[in-house]
């Protein structure tokens, strides 16, 4: 009887312990949103002010002057909702053409391809990759900052994964009521991979929203640029560092792919769970 | 029947758009890498000379190169050991059936919408020299306020910490599907035999873990070898005196600002080979070794 009180407080205790590792973990965001509010004076102020200061819109209006951050934002999105819709579009094709036709020459070939893709990450391809950017004309367009990107291992291994546990009898079913392939992928599949399209969206939006190597080499011109570049820009025009502005920078840089993260977060735990659980 | 189609020529149209994408942008590139690797090229004619293996020789013989290997080296274990062991403790803590402790699993994901650009920027600010919290915070408990900007050692601690920092909640969240996937019972069993709570953890959770654990040591190698540039280039360019130059840093000065491309090429070789040695781990020890119910 005498662990009782021990084990009324072990909850109490674990929640501390619990919130104090988030607060640790999720401070720096909090410290950086806090210090884009404060006047240039308050910022070299210890210990810093708790509340909120009231500079936050002017030191956004220095950063969106400094470096043109409405159009590094506008870039950044275009070219992030592009290629994840590109890398679905691609993806969910070549996972129905691997889980719902008879087996087909090439069709082992055509998927170690794709899994190839895992090993050969820019850096290993970086200067023919540029060089053929050259040699096509892609030099600082949006072409080159989405369509090298829209083949995607994760995304045709997860459709393929998830298209296996859907039951045989649903595509005999369709065929027997006369719908072709396309008529049961737009109708049928697409519907129930819902869950698995929202996750791989959110993936591949913060992959491309946060990409910063081959925007900084193939951009040339600062209307092409994007909201990574912006940052080191913010952070290298200052001898002494203006933290109010290049926070208020990093905040605009955080919060579309923080919002994107938090209205899709369900699906994509769900989408893990449901990858390992077979 | 079987629930396939018997279109023939469909499944080659599906396929076409991913293969086309993958044989443009990532073979041919990559065959080329080789192909330039073996040659001397003037980056203004573009004319190149075939001088066999001498650019691995070059670059595996520099100074700057080894020191760089070196340094990819040490913050890759730095980033791995830091991020998987902060984050296997805080999802083990997250994953007890707490009330209200899904508020805690959601608010631990985020990091992870954040660049290693913004990661590293925040990074800097925390550790900045005069007002810094960080700064304050190691005064506080050492008495020593170093520049981290200016000392080597200091700065590759700095920017692991960040890169580990971004990655976490990546890691969280893997590690809480793989203990949710542990059976209870098999953890009462053992507390019932007479198990401490050490030893249930080291002896029945963490093994049924391997699998997790050893998919998020690629996947951090792989990130911390591969995906840091954006950190390296807004906090430190590589410096102090190259203390964080990283490979993929060394590379992109190579490519980019000295436009030596056969010396890059030959480096992004020597980049393939190590991703390929950690994937081909990756596919030798899934089998074996690690436990998944």
């Amino acid at each position: 009887m005498a662990s009782r009180p021990a084990a009324r407080w072990t909850p109490l205790l674990l929640h501390l312990l619990l919130a104090a590792a988030t607060l640790v973990v999720v401070f720096p965001m909090l410290y950086a949103i806090q210090v884009s509010t404060l006047s240039f004076e308050d910022v070299f102020v210890f210990p810093p002010p708790l509340a909120p200061g009231p500079a936050f819109l002017e030191n956004l209006g220095r950063a969106w002057e400094k470096v043109g951050l409405g159009r590094l934002l506008l870039n950044s999105g275009a070219i992030a909702v592009s290629v994840a819709a590109g890398k679905i579009c691609l993806s969910v094709a070549a996972a129905f053409a691997f889980t719902y036709f008879r087996p087909f020459p090439g069709q082992t070939l055509g998927f170690v391809l794709i899994l190839v893709t895992h090993m050969l990450p820019l850096p290993v391809r970086i200067v023919p990759t540029f060089q053929l950017m050259h040699d096509l004309g892609w030099v600082n367009s949006y072409q080159a900052l989405t369509i090298p990107f829209f083949a995607s291992a994760t995304g045709t291994l997860l459709f393929r994964q998830f298209f296996l546990t859907i039951p045989p009898a649903l595509a005999d079913a369709a065929r027997v009521d006369g719908a072709g392939p396309w008529r049961f992928l737009v109708r049928i599949l697409l519907p129930l991979s819902v869950n698995n399209i929202a996750a791989l969206f959110m993936v591949e939006f913060l992959y491309m929203w946060n990409e910063y190597l081959w925007p900084l080499i193939i951009t040339t011109s600062d209307d092409m640029r994007v909201v990574q570049i912006g940052i080191k820009m913010l952070v290298a025009t200052d001898a002494q560092a203006e933290w109010n502005i290049i926070m208020a920078g990093v905040v605009m840089a955080m919060v579309p792919p923080l919002l994107v993260l938090v209205v899709l977060q369900r699906s994509f735990v769900r989408s893990i769970s449901l990858g390992h659980e077979k | 029947m079987e629930g396939r189609f018997p279109e023939r020529g469909l499944p080659y149209l599906l396929l076409l758009p991913s293969i086309a994408v993958i044989a443009l942008f990532l073979l041919y590139p990559s065959a080329e890498a080789l192909r330039l690797s073996l040659y001397e090229l003037s980056p203004f004619t573009g004319q190149g000379r075939f001088v066999g293996l001498a650019n691995f020789r070059e670059v595996l013989s520099s100074e700057i190169y080894r020191r760089s290997l070196g340094v990819s080296l040490v913050f890759a274990l730095g980033v791995v050991v830091l991020g998987l062991s902060l984050s296997l403790g805080i999802a083990v803590l997250a994953s007890l059936p707490l009330r209200g402790a899904g508020v805690y699993r959601t608010v631990l994901l985020w990091p992870y919408a954040l660049s290693p650009a913004v990661a590293g920027t925040i990074w800097a600010l925390l550790f900045d020299p005069s007002t810094g919290p960080a700064t304050v915070l190691l005064r506080g408990v050492t008495g020593a306020s170093p520049n981290w900007m200016m000392s080597g050692g200091y700065a590759l601690a700095v920017t692991v910490v960040a890169a580990a920092w971004k990655i976490l909640g990546f890691n969280i969240v893997f590690f809480l599907a793989g203990l949710q996937a542990v059976p209870r019972d098999l953890q009462e069993a053992a507390r019932v035999d007479g198990a401490g709570a050490g030893a249930v953890f080291w002896r029945v959770t963490f093994p049924i873990l391997s699998p997790i654990t050893f998919f998020l040591f690629v996947m951090n190698s792989l990130y911390a070898f591969f995906e840091v540039f954006g950190l390296i280039d807004v906090m430190t360019q590589g410096g102090p005196g190259g203390a964080t130059e990283i490979l993929v840093y060394r590379l992109y000065q190579d490519a980019f600002i000295a436009t030596r491309w056969g010396i890059a090429s030959a480096q992004s070789i020597l980049l393939f080979v190590m991703v390929g040695a950690l994937t081909l781990l990756q596919f030798r020890l899934a089998g074996r070794r690690v436990v998944y119910g």
